[in-house]
């Protein structure tokens, strides 16, 4: 683990530590919660063969769209990709592997993951056509699928407030699926808008505690992007 | 007259009652937000990790960390929270949402139903449909009563990947309200203007029908 006093990082010393074909799990669902500067950077240094797990594909030009574009994901593991037709023509083509669960199962095995166990069991879709590709078991009479967990190399996440030590706060929905991941992870990499000294956070007010945090970048609110309101009513 | 749109939503927003956590699918479901009256006190859930939201009143400027699932910016409403989106799908698998909206390419006579994917087509993935059907008490099901062609959407036995099965409480179209019972689909209001033997030639399940009930909306 990283000691305390060394976490706050340059956003480029921070992603130089991911190498070609790193598993990356990256919070947001949408634009809210997407760590956009740490994806950018990303992009820049130009790491390859990348295996990611959102919930989204984002959309074409933003976030892990950029980098699906460029080429540099081999395999993405997510829940709907619908508002990203690039990621959709990648995956016919068969240049994207991508694999797919319900939302509330696939950040459930991140959730499990983060708890320091192997999988769960759930009665979630049976009888549909994702039982085909799991395992079922009998327990106390009631059939259950085995949904294994799912770790990752490393996390990308965005919290609203973190102090040095790597203590986050998240804020509206960008909270997501962002402080699942960052227990999940073997290296988490959070960025924020705001990076403070310990004791600066009230301690009731830190969402992810610093032991699960290796380095702390701060960015520019600027540097978010916002997406299309694709549904908007 | 209205347009089968908002027939269809005027009579599924009567399924909506005080007190309630409800949670609206994307697309016509969303609209139901307005035809919801201001001082019902309901909350409305959000799959990414929001119970209590609204639509942005007009000309405010939104928080762009503030969204619901179908990506619109929000507001909420006093007794709102946020959360993180394992404890969201908690809060339905655990049934603790009352009513659930949602479109449909297909329904059936058991209430199964599949609205996520065409083979071949359409599979941008399911996204959080699959547990809300599963797990919501009440579906209700908005959609046309026929697709572009003219085929029933409301079938004997649906013929596309489930997105559950056996979970669909009402079915409301521009046509009919239908609710699922064990013994099949028995329609309750039938659309003004519309007789029952020209309902019941757009429809391809059987449907149960009762004359001396049945409701005009």
């Amino acid at each position: 683990m990283t000691l305390l006093n060394q976490k706050y990082a340059s956003v480029e010393d921070a992603i130089a530590m991911i190498p070609d074909g790193a598993s990356i799990m990256v919070g947001g669902f949408g634009s809210p919660g997407t760590p956009f500067a740490l994806l950018d950077e990303l992009l820049a240094q130009g790491q390859k063969g990348l295996t990611l797990i959102k919930n989204d594909a984002n959309e074409p030009d933003i976030g892990i769209g950029r980098l699906i574009r460029a080429g540099r994901v081999d395999r993405l593991i997510t829940s709907h990709i619908g508002l990203n037709r690039v990621a959709i023509e990648e995956m016919n083509q068969g240049r994207l592997a991508v694999e797919m669960y319900p939302q509330g199962i696939l950040v459930e095995k991140i959730r499990c993951a983060g708890a320091g166990h192997l999988g769960f069991l759930t009665d979630i879709g049976l009888e549909t056509e994702i039982a085909r590709q799991r395992r079922e078991i009998e327990l106390n009479g009631q059939t259950c699928a085995i949904e294994p967990a799912i770790n990752a190399d490393f996390a990308l996440i965005h919290a609203d407030i973190a102090d040095t030590y790597g203590n986050l706060a998240y804020r509206g929905t960008a909270i997501n699926f962002n402080p699942l991941m960052a227990m999940a992870a073997d290296s988490v990499i959070a960025q924020a808008y705001q990076v403070v000294s310990p004791g600066e956070l009230k301690p009731e007010a830190v969402h992810t505690p610093c032991a699960f945090v290796n380095r702390v970048v701060q960015v520019d609110p600027a540097s978010s992007e916002q997406g299309i309101r694709a549904h908007a009513v | 007259m209205p347009s089968d749109q908002e027939r269809i939503l005027a009579r599924a927003a009567r399924e909506i009652l005080p007190g309630q956590i409800v949670n609206l699918g994307i697309g016509l479901p969303t609209r139901l937000f307005h035809y919801m009256p201001d001082d019902l006190e309901v909350l409305v859930h959000s799959e990414n990790g929001v119970l209590g939201c609204q639509p942005l009143a007009d000309g405010s400027t939104p928080d762009y960390e503030m969204i619901d699932s179908g990506g619109a910016y929000i507001g909420t409403r006093p007794g709102a929270s946020v959360f993180d989106s394992a404890l969201s799908f908690a809060m339905i698998r655990r049934s603790r949402v009352d009513v659930t909206f949602m479109g449909a390419f297909e329904v059936d006579e058991q209430g199964n139903l599949a609205n996520w994917k065409i083979p071949g087509k359409f599979s941008p993935g399911i996204g959080g449909a699959m547990e809300l059907a599963q797990k919501v008490e009440k579906l209700v099901v908005l959609c046309s009563h026929n697709d572009k062609h003219g085929n029933s959407k409301i079938l004997k036995q649906c013929r596309l990947p489930l997105t559950a099965p056996r979970c669909v409480s009402l079915i409301v179209t521009e046509k009919a309200v239908m609710e699922v019972t064990d013994e099949g689909l028995v329609v309750r209001d039938i659309a003004e203007g519309l007789d029952v033997a020209t309902l019941r030639a757009a429809t391809e399940a059987e449907l149960i029908i009762d004359e001396s009930r049945i409701g005009r909306f």
